[in-house]
């Protein structure tokens, strides 16, 4: 039985609906993160899980109970679990009122206050910042008070929103390490938002992606990033090759599609005749001047179209009958000397094709 | 010129020497509007809080009718006590008028939607995602309206402030339900209205230093809380 089940759930703001007909269970003690772009609904779904908002239509389950829509149940539920939002919301108060509050609030004992406080403070790495106002802290000081205040409840669920969406790098790497020692330690079960999948892959065991205000897929990092089941995950995910093509043959597990005249060999069971889509991650091209040996299954002639660079990468757009991006290190683009209008030859296993049926969109 | 002059130099000798009679009625000013403010407090700031974070019909045309109280004449706040509170009125049977009770009480029906008003307008610069905060950490209802009025306390006490100055700097509804009694209800104001009609000055310029030095006060600390 999971300890938070979500029952076809939808709402919305006026006009617009936001979640539309939305299932999830959540067991307990695990971290599951959920993605999506801005604007998928993944506040809105966070905001109603941690009962600040009543549902348009749909139940949440809580350890069983279904919870009632209004009522002094949903405060007590509440007061189970803690929500740290996107942008930490300090109280204009000491940084220790901050982190008592929530304890203050729920009528624990002075001096027992004061030991859980010292002692979350400590580990979020605030000692002797108690007497300091909240508000003059820096941004990410501050998301770890919020945090520590969340933390300081010992709640038994943890909703995060982006947590670290406005943070610089250094901060962000601290906060994750906490939420990974909190999962880990106190087998806080947890749901956490944000739009970086590398984040979500890092911390959570098992994720899902939220498209417009659908559950498009759920599942542990792997499935999601080999193997998405739409084309809108898929493009969300960075599958930023996906060509269309007619299986033309499919045998012992290996599938031939035809892309215009061009075949790419994959490994898939989809039957001859079936359209598809065939995706490949733009870091599982390999790019070389001369048709090398190799247990790589495709091989194709390539004219290069189009170079950028993205940080530490450069990003090629190449044409072989069909438009495919590959990622190659700067490095290994300078040394080859790739530019526009050279030609090259772009190899791909057939592992790492992933086929995707068309026509399944939710 | 030399008149004036001379009311000056005299109201400034009554202010150093402590003159008993400067000293009684500013301290009666200050007792009665300070009571008048504290009460106005108790009433103003859970009301304000009610009606901030309560959803109801209406609740746009009552800030609105409050708002535009704010500016109330003194003396038709002092007409409507002393009907009330007049022998013959339909509460004349606790007979306060001419008391500094029924000052009070008008000086509270005075600045209450000054207060209100104020209390709503400093509850509503608190963020909603402060009050989602506090919620989703587990505050009741009312701990959180707590909160939320922590979180305003310097707008909050600034509309108290502001408050206490319209009431300490008020003639029409003193004279009125007050009656400028000396050693009973005399308060400064009042007296600086009968004297300057009388053409003794000096105490009333005395009398409207010490208001005006409380007018710098009140816009010091004012400011001070303004910068937080």
């Amino acid at each position: 039985m999971s300890l938070i089940e979500v029952v076809d759930l939808s709402h919305g703001y006026g006009e617009r609906q936001v979640l539309k007909g939305l299932n999830l269970g959540i067991g307990k003690g695990e971290v599951f993160a959920l993605i999506g772009p801005t604007g998928a609904g993944k506040t809105t779904l966070l905001r109603i899980v941690d009962l600040l908002e009543v549902p348009g239509a749909g139940e949440i389950y809580f350890d069983g109970k279904c919870i009632p829509r209004s009522g002094k149940q949903r405060l007590e539920i509440r007061r189970r679990m803690s929500f740290i939002h996107q942008k930490p919301q300090v109280f204009n108060l000491s940084v220790y009122d901050n982190v008592a509050c929530g304890l203050r609030w729920r009528g624990e004992k002075r001096n027992r206050i004061a030991q859980r406080v010292d002692h979350i403070l400590e580990t979020v790495g605030l000692e002797g910042y108690g007497n300091r106002n909240a508000r003059t802290l820096s941004g990410g000081e501050a998301q770890r008070v919020a945090l520590a205040r969340s933390l300081v409840l010992e709640p038994e669920v943890l909703l995060l929103d982006e947590p670290t969406a406005n943070l610089d790098p250094v901060s962000t790497a601290k906060i994750e390490q906490l939420i990974s020692y909190i999962a880990k330690q106190h087998n806080t079960t947890m749901i956490m938002a944000t739009h970086d999948m590398s984040q979500g892959q890092q911390l959570a065991g098992r994720m899902g992606v939220l498209l417009d205000g659908r559950l498009a897929q759920t599942g542990n990092a792997t499935d999601i990033f080999r193997s998405p089941q739409t084309e809108q995950v898929a493009h969300f995910v960075g599958m930023e090759n996906i060509v269309e093509g007619v299986i033309s043959a499919s045998n012992e597990g290996i599938v031939m599609v035809d892309i215009g005249g061009n075949v790419i060999q994959a490994v898939s069971n989809h039957p001859a005749g079936k359209k598809v889509y065939a995706c490949v991650r733009p870091e599982d091209i390999t790019l070389a001047l001369s048709i090398t040996q190799s247990s790589a299954r495709n091989s194709f002639r390539a004219k290069i179209m189009l170079v950028t660079t993205l940080g530490p990468l450069s990003r090629l757009e190449i044409d072989c009958g069909f438009h495919l991006v590959a990622l190659v290190t700067k490095m290994s683009a300078e040394e080859l000397n790739l530019q526009a209008g050279k030609e090259v030859y772009a190899t791909f296993k057939a592992t790492a094709v992933h086929i995707m049926e068309k026509g399944i969109r939710q | 010129m030399t008149e004036i002059w001379h009311s000056l130099t005299k109201a400034i000798e009554l202010l150093v020497s402590l003159d008993p009679e400067v000293i009684e009625i500013a301290g009666r000013s200050l007792r009665i509007s300070g009571t008048a403010c504290l009460l106005a407090s108790l009433i103003c700031l859970p009301l304000g809080s009610l009606i901030h974070s309560h959803r109801f019909p209406g609740k746009r045309a009552l800030i609105n009718i409050i708002q535009t109280l704010f500016s109330v004449p003194t003396v038709l706040v002092g007409l409507l006590v002393f009907v009330l509170f007049s022998r013959a009125g339909p509460l004349g049977v606790f007979g306060i008028i001419l008391t500094p009770t029924a000052m009070v009480i008008g000086q509270v029906v005075l600045i209450t939607p000054l207060l209100l008003g104020l209390t709503i307008s400093a509850l509503s610069g608190v963020s909603k995602e402060i009050v989602d905060t506090a919620t989703s950490l587990g505050a009741s209802r009312f701990q959180t309206v707590w909160l939320v009025l922590r979180e305003a306390r310097y707008a909050v006490l600034a509309g108290v402030i502001l408050g206490f100055g319209r009431a300490i700097s008020e003639v029409g509804c003193a004279m009125l339900v007050g009656g400028n009694i000396k050693g009973a209800t005399r308060v400064m104001t009042t007296a600086i209205s009968l004297d300057t009609s009388k053409g003794e000055l000096e105490l009333a310029i005395a009398l409207g230093i010490i208001l005006l030095f409380l007018a710098l006060i009140i816009n010091i600390v004012l400011n001070r809380l303004q910068q937080r």
